[in-house]
């Protein structure tokens, strides 16, 4: 672990209750969700991670409970290192509050967290879908959702399969 | 039911302001079929008069899934797809997919290998670099430069298309090494383009560095402060423009950036001509590592002997039990990849390429996250827009160098 994250982890770990995770020198946070925007305002006025870097979410169904994990990566420009934080979030109607104001840049990263994984972001200023058509139904990247696949037409069912192709609406 | 079929103004409330609804302003699209958006993107526009007032993007045209096919892939067989994410930096895509199977799964990589490809992520960065040059010249109506820089980046293509045997999206890097060894004409191939190339990008500096219609168009045109850059977690030749130096490659060096002497370019005015010199002192820069990365470039094997993880070499094929056994293990099955996930960045031309790769201990990628520059630069494009007239904002997309393959993966 790196000289700075030595400093800081056992802090964080201490003032706010959280568990810390180390795999091949990267650190990441275990963070409770309502702890999350009061961890990330320290961590940026007081810590120096004044970079959001990334920010992305995994769907854990069906093997794991809770199911999803809002994954965070920061970044501190002054001391040059990364810092992970993952927020365990239930399956049942999935929201956490927004980043906005602590990184403005979180706002296209939820907006497609919401798209891909349907997790909501509470007092988001613009939570609409970004990347898939706006009356798109689903969220793709969960599990539950099917990966979608291309029918091989031959000659002999060539219309049938043409008529099942999807379409843009008229 | 009516079903919907368009967005009501109503939905988009909250991004434009009460004189567009009054009338006051107009709404404007530009795109999603639009020269100068360089791809598919569409910018709903409120204007008062020429002035831009707000700047909604409205992205995803070009969205293809591929975050959720990889999921689907084996590790060796998701790499074909890493080139498809930004078509302009296909080997940037690869390398840095491969790093992070590689800390993933603790693999080693050959020394010639690594110089090979810190050489060609080079190449790939001066030929994005020279896209970006001629295309945000054209759109500022300098049409000579746009086919001065496509003949200087086929040149590269031939290079490339040399090693991987396509011009663009060759998966040349693979877990654990290379495709396969650079061809014997590569050496001469790369040292003829690095004696022409530096009299070339003087002869487009000559164009425009000094051009008054040039300074006119981009000086003061999309201010972007140091605070903002940093608050809106821009990154590449953006940030640095506005007078932050931080470059992966030196901040958090990979692939043994480390051993090679170059500058990271910076400026502090922070707008469009600030931005045109860094990224054309970068192609200065990327020259230095290059040259360097051909002259120190050791013998050895490209690929690490690990049989587990890397795909024996054909010619074992037909003499070797156990050659044949791995290979028909690693093309079907795959190899397993610990349940641990890791952040790997990289510097591409547009700046941090970041990747979450986390494995479930099977032999597809449980998830893949790709950070990718372009989208998270976009975002400021709003901020940058605000105030100036709409042919400003053709100098800003170009600015920003997006590639729509990119924001939209």
């Amino acid at each position: 672990m790196n000289n700075y994250l030595q400093s800081v982890v056992p802090v964080l770990v201490e003032r706010f209750g959280l568990e810390s995770h180390e795999f091949r020198d990267q650190v990441n946070l275990l963070v409770p969700a309502p702890k999350i925007t009061e961890v990330c305002l320290a961590l940026r006025d007081e810590f120096t991670f004044d970079v959001l870097s990334g920010q992305t979410a995994v769907d854990y169904w069906p093997k794991q409970e809770p199911r999803f994990h809002v994954v965070y990566q920061l970044y501190s420009l002054s001391n040059n290192v990364r810092l992970g934080l993952r927020v365990p979030l239930d399956g049942n109607a999935p929201s956490i509050s927004t980043l906005e104001g602590v990184y403005p840049n979180a706002n296209w990263h939820e907006r497609e967290i919401w798209d891909m994984f349907g997790i909501r972001f509470d007092g988001h200023s613009d939570l609409r879908r970004i990347l898939m058509p706006y009356d798109w139904e689903g969220h793709p990247l969960r599990k539950d959702y099917p990966l979608g696949y291309e029918e091989v037409a031959f000659s002999f069912n060539q219309e049938e399969v043409d008529q099942r192709k999807p379409r843009p609406k008229e | 039911m009516l079903e919907k079929t368009e967005v009501t103004l109503d939905e988009l409330r909250h991004l434009i302001s009460n004189r567009a609804i009054e009338g006051e302003t107009v709404l404007l699209n530009m795109g999603p079929q639009h020269p100068s958006t360089h791809g598919v993107l569409r910018l709903l526009l409120e204007l008062d008069g020429e002035i831009v007032v707000n700047c909604i993007p409205d992205i995803g045209f070009l969205h293809t899934g591929i975050e959720k096919n990889m999921e689907a892939k084996t590790y060796l067989k998701a790499a074909v797809m890493t080139d498809r994410l930004d078509y302009l930096n296909t080997v940037g895509n690869n390398l840095l997919y491969c790093l992070a199977i590689e800390k993933l799964v603790d693999l080693d990589v050959p020394p010639r290998a690594q110089v090979i490809r810190v050489l060609l992520t080079e190449l790939q960065r001066i030929a994005s670099h020279l896209v970006w040059l001629g295309t945000h010249a054209l759109d500022l109506a300098a049409m000579s430069v746009f086919l001065y820089c496509f003949r200087e980046r086929e040149a590269i293509l031939d290079i490339l298309e040399m090693c991987g045997g396509q011009r663009m999206m060759a998966t040349y890097i693979r877990p654990g090494g290379l495709w396969r060894d650079v061809p014997a004409e590569f050496d001469g191939a790369v040292r003829q383009f690095l004696d022409s190339f530096p009299a070339r990008i003087d002869e487009y500096e000559d164009m425009l560095t000094k051009n008054p219609l040039f300074i006119e168009r981009t000086r003061d045109i999309g201010r972007l402060s140091k605070e903002d850059a940093i608050r809106w977690g821009i990154t590449g030749p953006i940030l640095r423009a506005s007078g932050v130096a931080l470059d992966l490659r030196k901040a958090q060096p990979y692939s043994g950036y480390e051993q090679y002497d170059f500058d990271v370019p910076t400026q502090t005015d922070g707008d469009t001509y600030a931005r045109y010199l860094v990224r054309i002192e970068e192609m200065r820069q990327s020259l230095r590592i290059v040259r360097q990365a051909l002259d120190a470039l050791p013998g050895g094997p490209v690929r690490t002997n690990n049989p587990k993880f890397v795909p024996p070499p054909r010619s074992e094929l037909g003499t070797s039990m156990e050659a044949v056994i791995h290979h028909f293990k690693l093309w079907t099955e795959g190899f397993p990849v610990p349940a641990e996930s890791v952040y790997v960045a990289v510097e591409s031309p547009r700046g941090e390429l970041g990747v979450h790769l986390e494995g479930d201990g099977g032999a597809h990628p449980y998830r893949i996250y790709w950070r990718t520059p372009s989208f998270v630069n976009l975002q400021v494009l709003p901020l940058l827009s605000k105030g100036h007239l709409v042919a400003d904002l053709v100098a800003l997309i170009g600015t920003i160098d997006i590639v729509l393959g990119d924001v939209d993966r």
